[in-house]
């Protein structure tokens, strides 16, 4: 078995415990290329049966509508059950990424999480985090424990031992899973290459319009995009390196559109790739770890 | 070449561990350029002198950043030309001894750093005996802080003969000592040239190259059934990982534990079909005929897996509440989660000396040899033999904690072993296994006062606490085991003996009992105190006799009155109050709920 059979097998194994120990679980989606790899990985785990779980995707309303007709295509093509969450007192607000900065992200993505777990009732949901994506990340445990707020407490971790994952909860309180920890971004993208995984086709260079703010390149995605006094949407060849809501995703200058493209850039990456998410930078070094203490995933 | 090693860094407190793997990817030029720029910018801001404080790269959480040291094990990634590398830095403090403990059983080799200054302390011992313990069978020791020595080969030396000598006891199956300085970066990526007289590899040279594969051993198949996979009605396969041998279609398999056989029909490795798989690999597995198998069972080809209820086991203790004998817990092992009580501490092991030391209690990174029994049939293995059916975690069943893992070291049998037949099952025993403390609520108190009433409703109230109990009373009592007994004064005394015997007896079996009776005479009360000890709580209710009268539910009193019935107490017969009971409950200015707090009250850090 090589390096990515290994992962893979880790992956599984993780998936398969939490659907014959936990109650009701849910996976995580958030259409990226991490999901994609999730997704695979759970078709494969449990084949021929589908996944025994619902996908559940919460929208910030803001996504690249790439991303949205993607995250529609897959699910009809593998007949999977896909829960859609919107915070609908954030959009009734206006809630928007111009003008409410970190508030946006806590209440379109954080509360609007809490509040779809609550509403179903998820006692276990499957993330898509990596330990090599950020510090407080790579602390964290497979098997990461919320309590009835969603408050992760990193002093008070459960031991995790061998593969013996200690599902065992109280009322109110619920797991998040992280199959694909040990997985770094190279292993990601030759897996999606091995195993010929379909990815939303933003993370291929094209041609795109695009505007320059604080050194990221924003893709102006539609007519809600605000464009600052003297601002004008420039073509460029971009791809993006994480997705997420387009006001807050910065893209990269690229040529890279095949996969072997993009392997090669990331084999010679000089920056991580959360450093192209424009949220991560807002209040220093311990900024996830905050927001995950919180209950942002 | 795509192999992949799992290593963990340990060692004492300040020995330098973050700050040795800061420095080897530093060096390695395995940092993405703004990791680069936020370590600089963030050891400028920090207090070391503008210094690169290499360990900020690992130490992630707030927490250590204040403090300065590690609490959680990291995990970084990174690949080289030669191989690809996880690597868990784990914490030096003794307080969080089971995180290092949890980097270990995920590893394949160990990198101890030991601080050239100070030679083999105490914590340095530990992590040797946790890694060993925990499977790691390849170890690296990183004499640090080299150049705190002058670079000395003496001490070196010293240090080296040290580790030699803590290793006799240890089944280690590669070891190498490197003298390094992780500040410095000697010996790190790069050939120390202040340290001529060190022949041997650098440390990053050396985990590219060590060979830490399995000795290929002759294991026969075993899979642990983690699912049942059925889509439809003509589809029933068994899901697992493989965790020894290998498997072929047509291979008779054998379920265990209902010893079970049946023949593979056809294998899947995920969504792949396939003729044959072996160790590691995720597979579904079919069978051709139908025969019982759940999750928790076990297919396999070796005879030789025990199939019992009790076993040996090496521990780590690593919950705040402490080990005691009697304890049940909920037991994982494989894919098996079954109730266990731990019938017997055997001993601690010392974490310097590896001597076995007397002790009935273990408290948290202690490590003990426990027996322990498990309510239905085990699948298992030694752990030396096969690390996933040989492996356990005992979670507690209140708090739901990871109190311990462990390895099993031998299979006990009932008839046979010694064990079972020298165990003492005293009450603490069977107080440990209820989770209680046993005691005799005594409520005393005149007719109509309330202690029925009470004596219910703190029963039901222990009772949804999760309590053991049993409640005495004239009910229960005066038909059975004292119905022979009439109300003349030696009646009367042996009437309350006779109960409080009962109670002593129960307590015994770790109940906890409450008993309803006017017990009027002080004389009475102290034989009952007498008989059942330092757990007789005496609980007066003090319900004055116009209040009790005025209730008269029963209509006692009034037949009384109209002396219809002899020597009635309040009455025509004294009730001598005690003096100084345990708990006294004015009724008459509480509701039934209330009373029950005052008492849940006293009673909370009793039970």
């Amino acid at each position: 078995m090589n390096h990515l059979d290994k992962l893979e097998a880790e992956s599984i194994y993780i998936m398969r415990e939490v659907v014959a120990e936990c109650e009701k679980p849910v996976m995580l989606y958030s259409i990226g290329k991490d999901s994609s790899v999730m997704l695979h990985l759970a078709l494969k785990a449990f084949y021929p049966e589908k996944p025994p779980f619902p996908f559940l995707h919460v929208n910030t309303t803001w996504k690249f509508h790439e991303m949205i007709e993607f995250r529609d295509k897959v699910a009809e093509k593998y007949g999977i059950e896909m829960l859609e969450y919107i915070n609908q007192e954030g959009v009734a607000q206006g809630i928007n990424p111009f003008d409410h900065g970190a508030a946006y992200t806590d209440i379109m993505k954080t509360q609007a999480l809490k509040q779809a777990l609550n509403k179903y009732g998820f006692t276990a949901a499957f993330g898509g985090g990596r330990r090599d994506e950020e510090k407080s990340r790579a602390k964290e445990r497979i098997f990461s424990f919320r309590n009835a707020d969603h408050v992760w407490d990193p002093k008070n971790q459960r031991p995790e031992m061998w593969k013996l994952f200690n599902t065992e909860i109280n009322k109110g309180e619920s797991i998040r899973v992280f199959p694909i920890s040990n997985w770094t971004e190279k292993d990601i993208w030759q897996y999606i290459k091995r195993e010929n995984i379909e990815i939303v086709p933003l993370y291929y260079a094209a041609v795109r319009p695009v505007v320059e703010r604080d050194g990221n390149l924003i893709m102006v995605d539609d007519d809600r995009m605000r464009l600052l006094p003297g601002e004008k949407p420039m073509m460029k060849k971009v791809r993006f390196r994480t997705l997420g809501c387009y006001p807050l995703s910065g893209g990269v200058e690229s040529e890279a559109d095949t996969i072997d493209g993009i392997i090669e850039e990331t084999l010679s990456a000089v920056s991580s790739e959360r450093t192209s998410r424009v949220i991560d930078k807002d209040g220093g070094a311990a900024s996830m770890e905050k927001r995950k203490r919180e209950g942002y995933f | 070449m795509d192999s992949l090693l799992k290593f963990i860094t340990c060692g004492s407190v300040d020995d330098g561990k973050s700050t040795l793997i800061g420095h080897m990817l530093y060096d390695a030029k395995l940092l993405f350029a703004d990791q680069k720029d936020a370590l600089e910018l963030e050891s400028k801001v920090g207090s070391n002198d503008g210094n690169i404080d290499y360990s900020l790269l690992l130490d992630g959480l707030m927490a250590e950043r204040e403090q300065g040291i590690t609490i959680d094990v990291a995990y970084r990634y990174f690949t080289t030309e030669h191989r690809s590398f996880i690597v868990a830095d784990t914490p030096g403090h003794e307080e969080y001894t089971r995180n290092m403990a949890v980097g270990a059983s995920f590893a394949d080799l160990a990198v101890i750093l030991v601080d050239a200054s100070q030679g083999v302390l105490t914590q340095t011992r530990r992590h040797t005996r946790i890694c060993s313990l925990m499977g790691i069978r390849h170890v690296v020791f990183a004499i640090n802080k080299m150049d705190l020595i002058n670079y000395s080969q003496e001490r070196f030396k010293k240090i080296k003969k040290e580790i030699r000598i803590l290793l006799a006891e240890f089944d280690y199956h590669s070891v190498q000592i490197i003298p390094v300085s992780a500040t410095n970066g000697d010996n790190i990526t790069k050939k120390s040239r202040k340290m001529p007289w060190y022949k041997g590899p650098t440390l990053l040279h050396y985990l590219e190259t060590v060979d830490v594969s399995e000795k290929p051993t002759d294991a026969e198949f075993s899979m642990p059934v983690q699912r049942v996979c059925r889509p439809n009605r003509s589809f029933r396969g068994f899901q697992g990982e493989i965790e020894s041998g290998s498997i072929s279609v047509g291979d008779a398999v054998t379920v265990l534990p209902s010893r079970e056989t049946s023949t593979v029909k056809a294998i899947l490795e995920g969504d792949r079909s396939v003729e044959t798989s072996g160790i590691g690999h995720p597979v579904t597995i079919q069978l051709d005929t139908e025969i019982d198998v759940s999750r928790g069972c076990v297919l396999t080809k070796d005879p030789d897996l025990h199939v019992n209820t009790m076993f040996s086991a090496t521990l780590l203790w690593m919950d705040d509440t402490k080990l005691v004998e009697g304890k049940n817990y909920l037991l994982k092992s494989g894919t098996q989660k079954i109730p266990a009580t731990v019938l017997r501490i055997r001993h601690k092991i010392d974490v310097n000396t590896g001597r076995e030391v007397p002790a009935k209690e273990i408290y948290k990174n202690e490590i003990t040899q426990c027996d322990i029994s498990v309510s239905s049939n085990l699948v298992f293995d030694l752990f030396e033999n096969n690390k996933a059916l040989g492996s356990l975690i005992l979670i507690d069943r209140i708090s739901h904690a990871t109190s311990a893992c462990g390895v099993i070291t031998q299979s006990i049998s009932r008839s046979r072993d010694l064990t079972w037949h020298t165990m003492d099952i005293t009450r603490e025993f069977r107080e440990h296994q209820l989770d209680q403390k046993a005691c005799t609520i005594w409520f005393t108190g005149l007719s109509g006062s309330g202690k029925s009433t009470l004596a219910n409703a703190l029963e039901k109230r222990l009772v949804s606490l999760g309590k053991h109990t049993m409640l005495l009373d004239g009910d229960n009592v005066r038909l059975g085991l004292n119905k022979n007994l009439g109300f003349t004064e030696a009646d009367r005394i042996e009437n309350i003996r006779r109960i409080a015997e009962v109670s002593k007896l129960m307590n015994d079996a770790g109940l906890i009992v409450l008993t309803s009776f006017i017990s009027p005479f002080v004389h009475d009360r102290r034989k009952a105190k007498e008989i059942i000890g330092d757990s007789f709580i005496e609980v007066y209710i003090d319900t004055p006799i116009e209040e009790c009268e005025r209730r008269d539910v029963k209509g006692l009193y009034a037949a009384a009155r109209e002396g219809k019935i002899e020597n009635f107490t309040g009455i025509t017969s004294p009730y001598e109050k005690p003096e100084h009971p345990d708990v006294r409950i004015d009724t008459t200015n509480h509701t039934v709920e209330e009373c029950v707090d005052l008492l849940m009250e006293y009673l909370k850090p009793r039970l």
